[in-house]
Formats: structure tokens, C-alpha cells, sequence
């Protein structure tokens, strides 16, 4: 069933590359006239897209460029002749770090919150967490942002935006990318903190655990021990999709922060109509979303006995 | 983006007329007092961290393609030039010791002995001439390429560069200071164009296309008196509110672009100051003269009478500029004509010239993106008001920012004849007429085709005497000015936020941004 899944996700990362390249064809102008913006003229544009090879037909481009992000090489960037793997690497690598931080920050604060609020269902505790949630997840992302900057950045506690060196130390590291990653923790929790609280509430319904609280089960026990465990599935998949969001769909923050992931570099690769860089991060963010959402149904598939022991 | 070469020299504060001394305020005003508390003494030390609102992953080293205000500040710091624009706006000399012609046309430079680059290799005559060549021949992909045209020979004589050109030209040592033509390390008349090696004042150590750079100082640099600080740091900051964070948390010294909304909130914070440039940038707004209406010349004066050249200059440049005349040549130039007959907001004139045309109302459509400059598509509504008195019904079409250069402005399509653009100067007057005011030249934006015009261009160039140099370059002004096809309502100055940790020196080059890009060496910790 797992080699089924893993199969399909790699034929809709390949319908997905035809239409990252499709879509990118349909872009008004080309690479040589944003790369010469305003300069242009039809000497040196032809110049240039004959040194980068614009001039071939676009299946052709799409194949060499498919073959090439098989083997792992996604080929130069169109713009400055730099390799594409080193351009996402770095940024790929801050990305990453920093969709973990926040999933780090949120995932345990949403979970608690969403346990406690499902124990304490309909108290203040239980409104003012869903109200809290609410409001953060409300707020446009560069409001919350904004407003962290304010608080927290212009009275000296952290820095208003993030520079990372090679020298830059871990600890530093995590210093400086809190704003960041509070911001997107507030914006993802409510999301789950909202799901773990409806679906243990759903099950507490259930006539086991009326059994279990008739056995004389304390409130918290029962909801750890057998809410929970039937409760994982669906929170599981929408912590999936947070992350996910988190790794494409934080440029917002990046910008901000004068954050260096993946997200500001598309953008940049967008406007300047590198159409390689465009293709090589559409595939990743492609590629995150598929792997990540197949990691949650495995691992709903192994949380739930019925799935995994089907005769 | 930007285009090539460079704004103002000899900058004058004093004149009249048209500017209704709004630049001279400017320059007495906002410039002055900072300076006079700041021209501390020059102190060596210290790490000037600048944050820049331009700068992506797409930026080359090639100086040959660059564009904006990241990549010419960097380059700044880690190349010389041959020549400098000195903040007076006039030339000094930089790698090129000395220069001389005695026709005009054939121009000997004398390469300055000793300097080295940061590779250890010393500047010979070979690398200027290949770092010129990189912008001349075929496979030269270079934005200054139509610049340089006229040269028809470069070559090395012992310490000498020659360099010979088709027709006489006065103005070729100021093309040579031109941004992209550094002098860079060549090897058997190649210049590496991707190198970040260079003769400037810093050593690059690390560089993240459109995130930062980090340059330490040249210890070998020729300039005794020159790159005060240890340090550079270049930060690509896109956001115009996290750039004035940065600014406002300490993280930056410098930052370019300030919102004039913002100004007095950093102001009041007190831990920076606003410098306000004047120069020859300038925003306008060109017209397809080959297209209906806007081939009739009463059309195109009708709509320069049916605006509000100073609220343009209140409302969009935050009061940061100075009132223009529809002249592209600016008051830091040299023969600019300030005696030219200032067009004011005028709806009754405006008429009378729709009449003239046969017209009792006009139907027009300008495509505005603020991709042409800050503010532009606000630009557009206000004419759009001001012309309804006039009897002009302007349409505002906002079109994208995405695709601007190469759909909009010069009309590629026949769709947008009116449009909106920018302009950051030229040091002479003959880079500006040549490169959109000439008839049939690339950027020649409002297709203007005048035979006076084009004959006086040519004429110009190679007059020696300057007072009849004079009245040609003003003959051209009023010329563009009455008979042009591009209206120019505003100059806007160079607006940038300094923390009071860094000292500037007391005059500061209107000759683009950052002090002519070379803020970097020139100004100190405080």
C-alpha cells in the first residue's frame, strides 16, 4: 500500500513539473529582458538570449532541464551562472530550519492547548485559548509580524531582522530567528490547537469512554490514554499541512524579517524570470507538500490497528 | 533600474526662476546643518553596515549588467574607476593619473603606477583596456555598449591607454566615469567579468547574491586620505518598513529610499537623520510623438499646462525635490537653462492650445505602474484631476509592475503611447539628449524626431568655445522643453537615512545616490 502511495506521489510531482513549466512559459517577457530591464536593446538582447539559450523550443528546454533534476542537478541559473544547487542550498537549509523551529514552538504549545481546552471544554480556560488562537490567526502574517517588531524588536529584546553567517552559532542562530518563528507560530496554532480540541471532543462521546469514566478513570487519563491515540490520525494530517505551509508559504515573514529561505528566492526568481530557479523551487515546494502529506498517511496507517492489520 | 551614467556635476545652489528655490532650500536646509555638526574628524575604524532596498538572487558581477543601487554600491567598494566625480562634481583623477587631448578625438590617459589589485597583480595599461573592451564589440552584452559606440580604438601605449573615437567629443573622460566600467584584472585582453577581485578600497570576503556582502579594508589602498572604516557590510533589505527598523534597532547605518511619510516618526526617534540629495533624476511622463494625438505638438503643450507641477512635487516627493520644467537637463548640470519660461499649472492655456488643435476636449489614457517610479500611478490620478479643468479626460490604467520595461514604456505594443518613467541623471548633457532625445536612439522614449534638435546634438559635442557651447545646450533645452514630447514635472532628490554614528564630509555628491556610490569611502565613524 506504502509503494502504491510513493508511486503516485512521484507521478503527480511529474503532472506537476509539466504544469510548473507550462505556467512559466505563459509569463510576460523573458529572462534577457528583466535581466536588462530598462537597458534593453535589441542588439544586446539578442546577444544575451543567445548566450542562455532562450532561443530553443520550449519542449526541448523541458526536457533537458527534467533529465537534469533527475539526477540531481537542476543546472545553472539562467541569471548569473551560478549552479541551482547552490543557490537553494543554503536557503533550502535556513528554510527548513526555520519551519522546524516554529513547528518545535507550535506543535507542543497546540497540542497542550488543544488537550486542555477538549479537558476543560466550554471554561475560560477552554474560550480564552480558542479566542487568542482566533485573533492571532486573524491578523494578516506582516501585522503580527509588524507588531512583534514593535514590541519586542524596538525595545532592544531581539533583533528586528535576521543575519546569518557561516560563523553564526547555533544558539545565536536560535536568538535571532525567534521573531520569526513566534510569528508563524502564532499563525499556525490555532489551526491545530483547533483540531486536536474538536476531535477528542468528537470521541468523548464514544461509549468507551463513558465506560472508562465509569471504571472511575480520571478526566486526564482518559484523554491521554484513549482519546488521544484515536484522536491522532487527523491531527497528524493537519500537522502535515502546517508544515508544509511553513516551508512554502512563509515569504511574507522572510520579507520582514529580511529572512534568506526559499520563498523570498522564488519570488526574486519570479520577477526576474529565472525560469530555472522558478522551476527547481516550484518542484521542492511540490515535492515538501507530496512527501509530507504521504508521511501523514503512513503514519495515520500505523496508528490505527484496523488499517494496519486488514484482512 | 537604472540607467546608465550619471547625474550633476558642479552643483550650483543658487539660482532662480523655475525651481522657486525649492532645490536650494533643500540643499541649505536639509544638507547644511547635518553637516556642520557632523564634519567631525576622520577617524579610522569601525564596521558601516548599509541597508539597501534593491538586491536579488539574480544580481551578477558583471558590471556590464548592472542596474540598481545594491550591486553599484558594491561595486564601488571593491573597484576604482579612471576617473572620479568628486562631490564638487568635478573630475579627480582615480586610476588614470592624468588625461589629455588635443583634438578631441584621440584622448591619451596616463594609468597611475603602483596600484594593485586585491589578487596582488599590479593595474597595467592592458587591464583598463580590456575593462573598456568588455562593453564594446558584438558578443558584448553590456548596457553601456550603445555609450560607447562612438570609440573606434582603445590600446595600450607603455603606461598610456589610448583611445580614439569617430567624432570629436569634450565629454569622453566623464563617460569613463561612468558606473559600470570599472577597472578590473584581465588576462591576455579578457577581463574576468565574474570576479569580485578589484583595485577599490575593499576586499570582498563573502558574498550571498541578494542577501549580503561583507568587505574588509584594502590594506594595500593608494588612498592615504580615503575608506575610513575597517568594515563593510551590504544588507538586501526589499521591505521599506523592515529597512527603517533596521535603521531604527541599530542592525543598519544606512539606509536608501526612505518613505517621506516616515520621516518625521524617524526623525523624532533621534538616533538618525535624513539627507536629501538634489540631483538631475528626474520623473516624467513620455508621449509616442509618432502616435495620435500626441503627434501634434498643441496636444503635448496643452497637457504640460494641464498639471500641477508643484503639488506633484508636495504630494509624491514628500516636498524631497524640486519643481521641473520639462527639462531633462537639471539645475546640477552645467549649462542648465534656468532662464527658460516656467510652465505653471495653467487650465485656461491648456485650452487655448486643445483649440489650437482643433479640440474642445481630449480623450487620453496614461498607463502608470510604480515600477516607473515610487508614487507614479498617484502621479497619474492627480494629472488626471488637474487636466479634467482643461477639458482633458485622462483614464489612469494601472498596469502591472511585473513586465513594465519591456511591455509598457516604449510603447512596444502601439497600446501605451502616454506612459510614466525615471531618469537618474546624466554628469553632461550630451549623455542625456544623446540617449533619449536623439532621434532614433534605443531609449529614445517619446520617438521625438526634431532636426534642429539632432543637428545642434551633433554640433555641440565637438564646440570649443563655451560660451556658444552654452547657447546650443540651452537652444536643445528650450527646444525639449516647448517642442518635446516628454513632460518632466518634478527633480527628485536622493532621500537617505543616516544613523548619527556616522559622519559625512561637508558636501555630499549630487551625482547619484550614496554620496556617488561612494559613500563607503568617503564618510567615517562619528
Amino acid at each position: 500500500m506504502i509503494a502504491t502511495r510513493i508511486a503516485l506521489g512521484i507521478g503527480l510531482l511529474f503532472i506537476v513539473s509539466v504544469v510548473i513549466f507550462g505556467a512559466t512559459e505563459l509569463l510576460p517577457g523573458d529572462l534577457a529582458n528583466e535581466l536588462l530591464g530598462q537597458s534593453a536593446t535589441p542588439e544586446t538582447l539578442a546577444a544575451l538570449r543567445e548566450q542562455l539559450g532562450l532561443n530553443d523550443p520550449a519542449p526541448v528546454r523541458y526536457w533537458n532541464w527534467l533529465t537534469g533534476a533527475l539526477t540531481g542537478d537542476f543546472g545553472v541559473s539562467m541569471a548569473n551562472g551560478r549552479p541551482i544547487a547552490d543557490l537553494i542550498g543554503a536557503r533550502l537549509g535556513n528554510t527548513v530550519f526555520l519551519a522546524l523551529y516554529a513547528a518545535a514552538l507550535s506543535v507542543p504549545i497546540s497540542l497542550i492547548l488543544g488537550v486542555l481546552a477538549a479537558l476543560w471544554r466550554n471554561s475560560i480556560f477552554d474560550r480564552a485559548a480558542n479566542a487568542g488562537a482566533l485573533t492571532a490567526i486573524s491578523f494578516p502574517e506582516f501585522f503580527v509580524a509588524y507588531i512583534l517588531v514593535l514590541w519586542l524588536a524596538q525595545t532592544g529584546l531581539f533583533p528586528s531582522m535576521v543575519r546569518i553567517n557561516p560563523t553564526t552559532t547555533f544558539g545565536d542562530r536560535l536568538y535571532m530567528t525567534f521573531l520569526p518563528a513566534l510569528t508563524l507560530m502564532l499563525v499556525v496554532t490555532a489551526h491545530m490547537m483547533r483540531m486536536t480540541r474538536a476531535a477528542i471532543i468528537n470521541l468523548m462521546a464514544s461509549p468507551y469512554i463513558e465506560m472508562a469514566r465509569l471504571k472511575g478513570m480520571s478526566p486526564l487519563r482518559i484523554v491521554l490514554r484513549h482519546a488521544l491515540p484515536n484522536a491522532l490520525a487527523p491531527i497528524i494530517n493537519v500537522i502535515a499541512l502546517n508544515l508544509a505551509y511553513l516551508i512554502t508559504g512563509v515569504v511574507v515573514v522572510e520579507v520582514v524579517f529580511v529572512y534568506p529561505g526559499l520563498g523570498q528566492l522564488m519570488v526574486d526568481a519570479v520577477s526576474n524570470r529565472d525560469i530555472a530557479v522558478v522551476q527547481a523551487v516550484a518542484l521542492i515546494f511540490a515535492a515538501a507538500y507530496v512527501a509530507l502529506n504521504l508521511l501523514a498517511d503512513v503514519l495515520s496507517t500505523i496508528t490505527n490497528p484496523r488499517l494496519m492489520h486488514r484482512r | 533600474m537604472n540607467k546608465p551614467m550619471m547625474t550633476g556635476s558642479a552643483f550650483a545652489p543658487s539660482r532662480r526662476g523655475v525651481l522657486k528655490g525649492a532645490a536650494a532650500i533643500g540643499a541649505a536646509g536639509l544638507i547644511l546643518p547635518h553637516t556642520t555638526t557632523s564634519a567631525t574628524a576622520q577617524t579610522r575604524g569601525g564596521t558601516f553596515r548599509i541597508g539597501i532596498g534593491h538586491g536579488s538572487t539574480t544580481d551578477s558581477l558583471d558590471p556590464g549588467l548592472w542596474e540598481h543601487l545594491y550591486v553599484q554600491t558594491f561595486g564601488q567598494a571593491r573597484h576604482n574607476y579612471l576617473i572620479e566625480v568628486g562631490a564638487d562634481g568635478q573630475l579627480k583623477p582615480e586610476i588614470a593619473e592624468s588625461w589629455s587631448s588635443a583634438d578631441g578625438q584621440t584622448w591619451v590617459f596616463a594609468i597611475r603606477q603602483g596600484v594593485s589589485f586585491h589578487s596582488g597583480k599590479a593595474v597595467t595599461a592592458a587591464d583598463v583596456v580590456a575593462s573598456i573592451n568588455h562593453h564594446r564589440g558584438d558578443d558584448s552584452t553590456s548596457v553601456v555598449k550603445p555609450l560607447l559606440a562612438a570609440i573606434t580604438d582603445v590600446r595600450a601605449d607603455g603606461n598610456n591607454v589610448v583611445v580614439t573615437l569617430e567624432a570629436p567629443n569634450g565629454d569622453l573622460p566623464y563617460l569613463m566615469t561612468d558606473y559600470h566600467v570599472p577597472v578590473l584584472p584581465s588576462a591576455d585582453g579578457k577581463v574576468d567579468a565574474n570576479t569580485t577581485d578589484g583595485c577599490g578600497p575593499y576586499v570582498v570576503e563573502s558574498y550571498e547574491h541578494g542577501v549580503q556582502a561583507t568587505l574588509n579594508r584594502n590594506p594595500n589602498y593608494w588612498k592615504s586620505d580615503r575608506a575610513w572604516f575597517d568594515r563593510i557590510e551590504l544588507v538586501s533589505i526589499l521591505d521599506p518598513a523592515a529597512r527603517l527598523n533596521a535603521l531604527i534597532t541599530g542592525e543598519v547605518d544606512l539606509i536608501d529610499q526612505v518613505d517621506p511619510a516616515t520621516i518625521g516618526m524617524l526623525e523624532s526617534r533621534g538616533v538618525a537623520r535624513i539627507l536629501s540629495i538634489p540631483g538631475n533624476a528626474h520623473y516624467g511622463f513620455p508621449m509616442d510623438s509618432r502616435q495620435a494625438p500626441y503627434s501634434d505638438n498643441n496636444i503635448r503643450l496643452a497637457l504640460k499646462y494641464a498639471l500641477d507641477r508643484q503639488a506633484m512635487v508636495d504630494v509624491i516627493l514628500g516636498g524631497h525635490g524640486a519643481v521641473a520644467n520639462d527639462n531633462p537637463i537639471g539645475p546640477a548640470n552645467r549649462y542648465f537653462h534656468a532662464e527658460m519660461e516656467a510652465k505653471t499649472y495653467d487650465p485656461d492655456k491648456a485650452r487655448y492650445y486643445l483649440q489650437q488643435a482643433g479640440l474642445t476636449s481630449l480623450d487620453v489614457t496614461i498607463s502608470v505602474a510604480d515600477a516607473a517610479f515610487s508614487g507614479a500611478v498617484d502621479a497619474g490620478a492627480m494629472f488626471s484631476e488637474t487636466a479634467r479643468a482643461a477639458g482633458i479626460n485622462m483614464t489612469v490604467d494601472r498596469v502591472p509592475n511585473d513586465g513594465y520595461w519591456s511591455n509598457v514604456w516604449l510603447n512596444p505594443n502601439g497600446t501605451t503611447p502616454f506612459c510614466a518613467t525615471y531618469w537618474g541623471g546624466r554628469a553632461v548633457e550630451d549623455h542625456m539628449f544623446t540617449t533619449a532625445y536623439a532621434a532614433g536612439a534605443d531609449w529614445n522614449e517619446s520617438f521625438w524626431d526634431n532636426a534642429r534638435f539632432n543637428e545642434l546634438l551633433v554640433k555641440a559635442r565637438s564646440e570649443i568655445n563655451e560660451d556658444l557651447r552654452r547657447e546650443m545646450y540651452h537652444e536643445m533645452q528650450q527646444l525639449v522643453s516647448f517642442e518635446g514630447s516628454t513632460i518632466i514635472p518634478m527633480y527628485n532628490n536622493y532621500v537617505m537615512a543616516l544613523s548619527n554614528k556616522i559622519s559625512t564630509p561637508e558636501q555630499i555628491s549630487s551625482n547619484w545616490n550614496f554620496d556617488g556610490f561612494r559613500c563607503v569611502e568617503r564618510w567615517w565613524m562619528a
